[in-house]
């Protein structure tokens, strides 16, 4: 059972992606992508089990889960009471005795009653113990806005985590990535915060079906090469962006998309070869921009392309408001394409509206 | 206490009634898409919901979750701008803000509607904690579900409230299941309201059902709560006849016969034979049933009528109006459409 750390994890990062051209892929959902990437490593690893409100008889909240019951037993696909404290503290225990727990929140909103357990103690063990003892968890958990969920429901604290150090905080864009980052976070000896996102589970795109297809921690991805502006995103911000990109080269607007995937580690290197390819930078995040990702996205820039920035950097994320539940009033507050659009313009104008 | 008349009365049969036809009307507008986000209903619960309520003063506090409709209206919420919070418009509750989960009306003494499961006890326990410092002889009714008894905000609310000695009582409404996971599968004590022994608290269950037994009982331990400052847990055994929310069917964890069961012991036909028998003529209770759909259509024509919340105030009420001042200075170099969609009208009320 206890079969010592995996191999993969101790492995520097590749530098290059698999190919997907060359690798066999099937059309999936984001939502099937996790599941397969879930099914594959329980079936690879005894230590790895899921746990988590509705992930069991009722076949997750939003279906991530769906069949694994069936096929795992109540044993690894473990139905939880509402104490996400508990549970949640119960897996950085697990974890510590070379379990390999993931957990599922049912939105990033409820991780907030567990912050204490996921910042002052997931997050401690490595560092503070003088690293005798590991913490190889992972946490997903959806965040996003965009259906009249309201205030309490409907926020993406994706900078909060990354802010912490002894976290890893991923968040896939696409299906490939959902698959190959979840296989990747769970084979991690650290504990990794897989951030989903309500819109995206039902995007689709080819995934690999190589049960070996890992997406490296730290690795951004150029999501769409162009030469005029960079818009760097992560999570279904960069659908959003690449949906921007589309727009813009109907403008004549050669727009280059970064997909982050990885918020901590940040692949600095890949954002500051784009923005010193296209000399103009817009950040897009889904949560508030204040003390954020984009925040601290412009601050790196700054630092390494400030002789190569044309215009001021511009940021896009969701208007700073606990979201309100009027379509009209949640409509204007979203980090839109429009919204994304006009930004886009300014920064290529030079000059802040 | 006020003499009251004997429950249950015909008014309380209407109040049961409306809500019935408000939550079905409310399904309704969320499938023709004029309401939006998560709808909880609380079909079947209604004898719960109105025999508490009739037990409350009117300086009585209250505080509740997110399945929140019913208690609301119990509480005199007019079922116009219950239904226009529905629809997001101006008029609504909560000025379109806050939506289904998010009721509430601070002059009936109702501080919400919460959506994060257990986050209402300690704000209500902060509540009843209030109304002793300021000496007044109310006490607070906390509703939560069956599900939120196992979140640390329920121990540590139900401690800090006996060792405060607050007027409160925590209603739990134990409808079966928390989403998809009955009280069996989640609860190492089953019996919820036995939670309360773990800190001398006084607890006791009721058939939610029974509209006399609840009013009995939240009469008892809200004087109580008042007079004595004895703060105390009631467990209502209740039924949801649909889905957790719209979205769920509610068939996926439950059989249909035991829906069918539960449905053939309906609370609200159940006062109307109590009534009948009693003496009520079929007219008034006709009568009473003919108002509730009326009062239900007029709040769907009412809400239909309202118009949206006024874009510019996207920030309204998000900080004490005396706010801007201070954010002034913040407004160089925000994010983008930060001065038009947040600062244009104030952040104030
Ligand atoms: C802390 C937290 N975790 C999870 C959720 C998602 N959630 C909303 S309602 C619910 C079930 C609650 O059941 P119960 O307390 O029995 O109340 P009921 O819905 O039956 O009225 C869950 C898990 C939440 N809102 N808050
Ligand atoms: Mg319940």
């Amino acid at each position: 059972m206890n079969a010592g750390p995996s191999p993969v994890a101790t492995e520097a990062p590749r530098t290059e992606e698999p190919d997907p051209a060359v690798a066999e892929t099937v059309r999936l959902s984001y939502r099937e992508a996790l599941r397969m990437a879930m099914r594959e490593e329980l079936g690879r690893d005894e230590r790895v089990f899921l746990m988590g409100e509705e992930v069991g008889v009722f076949n997750g909240s939003y279906k991530v889960s769906d069949g694994l019951l069936d096929e795992f037993g109540p044993d690894r696909i473990r139905d939880t009471p509402i104490s996400e404290e508990g549970f949640v503290g119960a897996a950085v225990g697990a974890a510590l005795l070379g379990e390999r727990p993931i957990v599922e929140i049912m939105t990033l909103n409820f991780l907030l009653v567990a912050m204490d357990q996921v910042v002052n103690h997931a997050a401690k063990v490595g560092a503070m113990f003088g690293g005798k003892v590991r913490c190889p968890l992972v946490i997903r958990t959806p965040n996003g806005a965009g259906n009249q969920l309201t205030a309490q429901h409907s926020q993406s604290f994706d900078g909060w985590f990354a802010g912490t150090p002894g976290l890893k905080v991923v968040a896939p864009a696409t299906p490939a990535d959902a698959k190959g980052l979840l296989k990747a976070a769970i084979r991690d000896d650290d504990p990794v915060l897989l951030i989903e996102n309500l819109s995206a589970y039902k995007e689709k795109g080819e995934v690999p079906t190589d049960p070996e297809y890992l997406v490296p921690l730290g690795l951004a991805a150029v999501a769409r090469e162009g030469t005029d502006i960079s818009l760097i995103s992560h999570g279904f911000a960069s659908v959003r962006a690449l949906e921007t990109a589309e727009r813009l080269a109907a403008e004549g607007v050669s727009a280059e998309v970064v997909d982050l995937r990885s918020l901590r580690p940040l692949d600095v290197e890949t954002v500051a070869a784009s923005v010193r390819k296209t000399n103009h930078a817009l950040l897009i995040e889904e949560g508030w921009p204040s003390f954020g990702v984009t925040a601290e996205l412009a601050a790196r820039i700054q630092h390494v392309c400030f002789d190569y920035l044309d215009a001021p950097i511009e940021r896009v994320g969701m208007a700073e408001v606990p979201l309100p539940y009027a379509k009209n009033l949640e409509n204007a507050a979203l980090p839109n394409v429009d919204r994304i659009l006009g930004a886009a313009r300014s920064v290529l104008a030079g000059s802040r509206r | 206490m006020a003499e009251r008349a004997k429950t249950p009365t015909l008014e309380q049969y209407e109040a049961m009634v409306t809500i019935r036809a408000f939550e079905t009307e409310a399904e309704r507008q969320y499938k023709a898409a004029k309401i939006g986000g998560y709808c909880h209903l609380s079909s079947g619960q209604e004898a719960t919901t109105v025999g508490t309520m009739a037990a409350m003063t009117p300086s009585d506090l209250l505080v509740t979750g997110y399945r929140c409709h019913g208690f609301a209206l119990a509480r005199g919420v007019p079922a116009s701008e219950a239904m226009a919070e529905l629809f997001g418009r101006r008029s609504g509750c909560a000025g379109g803000r806050g939506g289904s989960m998010h009721l509430l009306d601070p002059e009936r003494g109702f501080y919400g509607g919460w959506g994060i499961v257990a986050g209402q006890l300690p704000v209500a326990t902060g509540l009843a904690l209030a109304l002793t410092r300021r000496g007044r002889e109310d006490a607070v009714l906390c509703e939560l579900g069956d599900g939120a008894v196992n979140m640390g905000a329920w121990h540590e609310s139900l401690n800090l409230a006996a060792l405060w000695e607050l007027p409160i009582v925590y209603l739990v409404v134990n409808n079966v299941y928390g989403m998809g996971t009955s009280v069996s599968r989640a609860s190492a004590e089953p019996d919820l309201f036995k939670r309360a022994a773990s800190y001398r608290m006084a607890s006791e269950r009721v058939d939610g059902d029974d509209i006399e037994a609840v009013f009995d009982a939240t009469d008892r331990l809200l004087g109580a709560a008042r007079e004595q400052r004895k703060p105390a847990v009631l467990e209502a055994m209740t039924y949801r006849y649909r889905g957790h929310s719209v979205a769920d069917a509610g068939t996926a964890y439950r059989t249909k016969d035991e829906i069918a069961e539960r449905r053939g012991r309906d609370p609200i036909t159940r006062v109307r034979a109590t009534l009948a028998e009693r003496g009520a003529e079929e007219a008034e209770l006709e009568g009473a049933e003919q108002r509730a759909r009326d009062t239900v259509a007029a709040a769907v024509e009412f809400a239909d009528a309202d118009a949206e919340p006024a874009l510019d105030r996207l920030a309204a009420g998000m900080y004490a109006p005396t706010s801007d001042l201070q954010f002034a200075r913040m407004k160089p170099g925000s994010p983008y459409g930060e001065d038009e969609l947040v600062y244009a009208a104030g952040l104030g009320a």
